[in-house]
This record gives C-alpha cells, structure tokens and sequence, in this order.
C-alpha cells in the first residue's frame, strides 16, 4: 500500500523544468569531426589506443544510414549538436566542491538528499561529465569500484580495456557508434567476487544546455558470486530545438552474480533518447533491466541479455508512457544460449493524446540450447482515441523442446471502471491515475519504494493534464 | 415532518436512447429504510444507477435532491462526497489497485485530499478496515488484493459494505445487495446496515428477496413496475409478494 509510504522527496513534473545558465570551462564546436574527436581524447588525456578506437568508431557512424525501422530520425541534426561540454574542472567527491549553479541544480532535484537517505554510492552527471562520483567507504574497502568512467580507465587500464566495447562493438549500430567515437562520463563499476551490495547505486543523468550531446558510458562488472542494483535518472529542461542523449552501457555478469538495472528517464520532450543497453551473464547468473520510459521526443531502446551459461536467468521489465508528441519505441532482447536458461519479458505500455508506444521484442534461442523456458507479456493500455500502440515481436527458437509463451493484450480503461472510482468520491483525474498505476504495478513494484513514489506522482501529474 | 434525504419527483431516465425510468416519485425521510422490489427490468438498478450519474444513464427529466440539493446537476465524485454511496450490483475489479490503497484514497477524497499520508491516520484506517473486514466474515488478506480481483460474487457485495463502514456515507443505495449472498452472509450485512441506523444513515435496499428484510426494519417497501413506484406500503407488502408474486399488484394497478 503506497499511502505508508512517506514521500522521502517532493517531486513535480515542473520541478525539472528549469536551466542554468550555460557556464563551462570547455566546450567543443558544434558539429562532429575528427577534430572534434580528437579534442575529446586531449582535454580527457587519453591512451593512444582509445583515441584510434574513437577515430575508428566515428568512421563507422559516418558511414553507416541512419536506421529508418523505428521511430523518426529524420529531425536529427548531426551538425546542430554540441559534442562535447566540460562543466568543470574537476570532479569531485564532494559536493562541496562543486560549482554552486551545478550543485544548486541537483540539489533541487534532490540527489545529494537521496544520496544521504538510500544509496550506497551516487554518480551525477553535467552535459559531458561527471562532476560527483562517491561510494560508501565500506565498500571501497572491500574492493567495490565505482568511478567516472574517465577514472575507470586512468586507474583500471587493464580491467578497463578487457571490457570496454566488448559486448557493444563499434560495429554495431550507428548510434553505439556516436556514442564510441564521443563517450564522455557514465560509471564504471567492479564489484568483486563475492561481495553483495543490498542497496543501490545510483547515476543521475542531467542535460542542461541546449543542443546538447549527452554519450554518457557505461560499464558494469560482477563478478563470481557478486551482487548489484545500480539505478539511472535522468532529466532535462524543455527546449524548442532537440537535444540527444545517445549512452551505452555494458554489463557483465559473470558466474552466479546477479545485476539489477534500473532507468528512470523522464527526459524533457525534445530529448532524442537512443540508448544500446547489453548484458552477458554466465552460468547460473541472473540480470534485470527495469526500464521505466515516460519522458523525452523518441526513446529507441531495447535492452538485451545473451544467456550464455547454464542455468543463467534474464528478466526484463519494461514501461513505456507516450503523451502528445511521444513516441516511444522500446522492447527487448534474450538471446538463450546456454542449456536450462530462463527468460521472462514483461512490456506494459500507456499511451494517450496521439502519443504511441511501440513494443520491439526478441526471444532466440539458439541450437544447443536446449530446457529453455522464456515468457513474454505486453500489455497495452489507450487512454484515448488519438493514441497508438503496435507490437512487433520476433521468435527464433532453434531448438525444439524449449517452451517460449507470448501473450499481448490492448485495452482501454472502461467507463465502468472510472465510474466506480469517482462513485466513491475521486475526481476523474485521479481515478484514471490510480487505474494506471495499478496497471503498471507490476513495475513499480520492483522499484525502491522512494523511486515507486516518484513515478506515481508523475503518472499523477500526466493524467490531471489528460483530463480538464 | 422529518427532513428528506432523498427527493425525487418525475425523475424520468434512459439508457442508449430508450427510456427506462418514466417519472419515479419517492421520499426517502432521514434515517429511514426503504425498500423497492419489483419485476425484472422495471428499472430499479436504472434508479440507482441515474442517481448516481452513470455516464451511461441519460436524465431526461425531472428532480432529485440529497438533503435538499441537487443531485444530478453534481459531478459523481460530488455526490459521493455529499454522502451518496451506491453499492454496486456488478462491483468492477481493478487489477493492481490493493483494496485499502483505493479506499483510502477514497476516503481522503471526501476531505478532498488525495494523494496525503499521515501515517498515523493510515496505521488508524487500516486498524479499523481490518475490524470491518472482521466483522463481515473477510479475510484480512482483502485488503492487500488487487480490488476486487479474484473475489467471489458473495465477497465483492461484502466488500461493497466495508466501503460503506470506511466511507460512512449518509444516504445508501444498495441495489442488490443479497443476490450471490448465502443465508450467513445476508444476515451479516442487513446486521451491518441495521448497525448504522443509529448514525442516522438513510438507505434504499433493491432486492428481490425479503429474506434480507428479516433482520432490517424497513419502513417502506415500494413496488416497480414500468419505470414508475407503483405502490408503497409497510412491511407487510414485502411478505405478500413472497407469498404472491408481482402478478396481483400488477393487475391491480392494470399494468399487466
């Protein structure tokens, strides 16, 4: 019952709605170009082989068409973005050595207040880097790594590069591609064998500037036996011209480790959200993408899970809210390689006003991999007539005795169902509310109770909008 | 002369175009039971239902007032919040809304505070929901299932009261409250509902059965027919009409 639930933060939609004004100590010229690449690699004092990886990467995107199976890519403009925005000089482990505008901003937005509450390490994120990184010291002291991805690669060279690009190649999509060429900020993490961290980390994502290009990377290592929940925020202020947020982010879970991973994105509606999420997990292993999805103009998103080990399990868990002028295009992937894994896909998506949410999903299970159990289930829900849902679900099931169940339902929220709300005393609004977070219940469920209540008081928040 | 809860005069109603109700007249004075037996489809859920402003339920005339207001003119989460409870005959069911997470909000609602969480006031509510559910034969276990989701007929018409217990509204209309009801259970509720009397709640029982008005002591029992209250009288009618059916009174009143 969430009315036991004390709301730890005031949240309001209009609450992230605000910008500084524009203050960096480097920013690189607008468009992309090798020169622009190389820049990036020179004010980070990168190795030479991660600038020949950049350089090959951007290689690879210019190249490469900009794919045309999902949403609408066509207002992209790859000249009108800035690439690259240092806010800072530093970063620090302490927010009070941070700029005031920067930390006023997450202030405002309540992290370092979360961070103080629930969390067991935070990495915030300014335009094109990370300005706070910091761990609980009891971590750090069993061996925990959690750090900019920058400092990832200074003070880990070698478990940096034996990761780094490895589940994402540069190959692989035009977007990962943006991303290798230009990445700046994200966390890197390590938790070693053994070691089980039972609250979360977390990574606020924060875009300020205007034609802005967010790369943020990723990556994350469990290792034998470990255990991990690492949580992703992210905001923006709303302008008339777009903005795009391109990460990717790399997990490994190796032998018996288990990692959750959570994406609340609530970016502005001019952000284009177009994020590689992968995950390898070995033999008994077990990884959950929970991947909320209600802000920004288009999300192309599909996290994926390659079941390589015996026995390894998936699950990923998805919501996607579409309002006027949204389009949001998520899914996933499970990939059963190895013997006896199991996977389940649970797509819950609402969409109102001609907002549309499309659901892109695909279950494989290759030869060999036989005892494979995998269940999908997307539900949509229409709030209105304008508003639009599809589902494009791929199988490939290679070998015969796996079990692979599908199941999709459309709706619309009965008139019977809103009558009977407001027959005992709620307003429209806040019945049509209720009935979507009981729809998505299956979701929020799965959040830290601070985060479940955010997001009924964005869902709260949309709906009194939808209705006059 | 005791103040009218209800009020209705001429009140005329139709669903899809056709008219169901055509012209009830009834007063309901505080504190009391009514009761309206009467036909299949002589439009007595269509009473209750337009008075409490389904969207499906078109008013074409006539007046209604609630302690001298007027009813159809209100929004429905108004009237609900004016002290009108409808007690569903066909309870809707709400997938992942626990059942004390909806009433609770229902209830702050009335003092027009959703979304508020005191929680000593939840601890408080959810004491006395438990207490309610005690008291009606339910499992506690109720009150953290999706909404109705999954519960019998005989359930749902429980729960229905323990809505009314939370919610305390001042007028009641049950439309069949006792169908899907075993003996135990329609005596547990027409208990509950003779419990509120000394409140002061005012209540109008649609029923097909007298057997629930054995623990009631309603002081009317009207009979429909033909979208109109064709007859009112004590007690007394109900028991006829067990023993004669509809046919008599309807012959009397040449509707036959």
């Amino acid at each position: 019952m969430t009315e036991n639930r004390t709301p730890e933060i005031e949240f309001d939609f209009k609450k992230y709605d605000f910008r500084d004004p524009e203050s960096f100590v480097f920013k690189s010229a607008k468009g992309l170009s090798a020169g622009t690449v190389t820049e990036i690699s020179r004010q980070k004092g990168e190795p030479e082989w991660m600038l020949a990886i950049r350089l090959k990467a951007l290689d690879v995107f210019l190249k490469k068409p900009t794919p045309v199976w999902g949403g609408d890519l066509s207002p992209l403009d790859y000249d009108a973005y800035t690439y690259y925005l240092k806010p800072s000089k530093e970063k620090s482990e302490s927010w009070d050595d941070i700029p005031e505008n920067i930390k006023k901003t997450f202030d405002r937005l309540g992290v370092p207040e979360a961070e103080r509450k629930f969390l067991a390490g935070l990495g915030a994120q300014y335009e094109s880097e990370m300005v706070y990184h910091s761990i609980r010291e009891d971590l750090a002291k069993k061996g925990v790594i959690f750090l900019d991805t920058e400092s990832g690669l200074r003070e880990h060279p070698d478990l940096f590069r034996k990761y780094f690009a490895k589940l994402v190649p540069i190959e692989d999509n035009k977007f990962a591609a943006l991303n290798t060429a230009c990445w700046s900020g994200g966390s890197f993490i390590y938790v070693p064998k053994g070691v089980e961290i039972d609250i979360p980390l977390q990574a606020y994502f924060r875009i300020n500037s205007a034609n802005m290009g967010q790369f943020e990377r990723t990556i994350i290592v469990a290792d034998e036996g470990a255990k991990l929940h690492y949580i992703e925020g992210c905001t923006a202020p709303a302008y008339t011209t777009n903005s795009l947020h391109t990460g990717v982010i790399e997990i490994f879970v190796h032998k018996g480790a288990s990692v959750r991973y959570t994406t609340i994105q609530n970016w502005a509606h001019n952000i284009y959200n177009l994020v590689t999420q992968r995950s390898m997990v070995e033999e008994g292993g077990s990884m959950e993408w929970v991947d909320g999805n209600l802000g920004s103009r288009l999300t192309m998103k599909y996290p994926s899970i390659y079941l390589m080990g015996d026995g390894a399990k998936g699950k990923i868990l998805s919501i996607t809210f579409a309002a006027e002028g949204q389009h949001q295009d998520a899914g996933g992937k499970i990939i059963h390689k190895g013997k006896n894994t199991t996977s389940t896909i649970i797509s819950k998506s609402i969409s109102r006003k001609n907002g549309r949410c499309s659901y892109r999903g695909l279950v494989k299970v290759a030869k060999g991999a036989t005892g494979v159990k995998s269940s999908v289930k997307c539900d949509a829900l229409m709030l209105d007539e304008q508003s639009r849902s599809d589902t494009y679900p791929t199988m490939q099931v290679d070998e015969e005795d796996a079990v692979v169940a599908h199941e999709a339902t459309v709706g619309k929220i009965s008139d019977d169902v809103i009558h009977y709300l407001m027959s005992r005393g709620l307003k429209d609004s806040d019945a049509q509310a209720m009935v979507v977070m009981g729809f998505i219940q299956a979701f929020s469920r799965e959040l830290p109770m601070e985060y479940a209540v955010e997001l009924n008081r964005l869902v709260q928040l949309e709906m009194e909008g939808s209705v006059g | 002369m005791p103040e009218n809860a209800l009020k209705i005069r001429s009140l005329k109603s139709a669903v899809e175009g056709k008219e169901i109700l055509a012209g009830v007249d009834l007063d309901l004075p505080a504190g009391q039971i009514h009761v309206i037996m009467g036909p299949n489809g002589s439009g007595k859920s269509t009473l209750a239902n337009t008075l409490m402003g389904h969207p499906r339920y078109e008013v074409l005339g006539g007046e209604a007032k609630l302690f001298g207001e007027d009813v159809l003119s209100m929004k429905v989460y108004e009237r609900a919040r004016k002290g009108l409870f409808l007690a569903f005959q066909y309870p809707v069911e709400i997938e992942g809304v626990s059942f004390a997470h909806f009433l609770w909000n229902a209830s702050q609602s009335h003092r027009g505070e959703v979304g508020r969480s005191d929680p000593k006031e939840v601890v408080a509510f959810r004491k006395k929901l438990n207490e309610s559910l005690e008291s009606l034969s339910l499992s506690k276990d109720f009150s953290n299932r999706s909404l109705n989701v999954g519960a019998s007929g005989g359930e749902k018409k429980r729960l229905e009261i323990a809505q009314i217990m939370a919610l305390k509204p001042r007028v009641i209309l049950l439309d069949e409250i006792d169908s899907g009801l075993d003996i135990d259970s329609s005596k547990l509720v027409a208990k509950a509902i003779q419990g509120m009397r000394k409140d002061g709640v005012s209540a109008i029982i649609i029923t097909h059965y007298p057997r629930i008005l054995e623990y009631l002591e309603p002081e009317r029992v009207h009979i429909m027919a033909q979208g109109k209250i064709i007859c009112s009288r004590g007690i007394e009618l109900a028991h006829e009409l067990e023993k004669r059916g509809y046919d008599w009174v309807l012959k009397e009143y040449s509707l036959n």
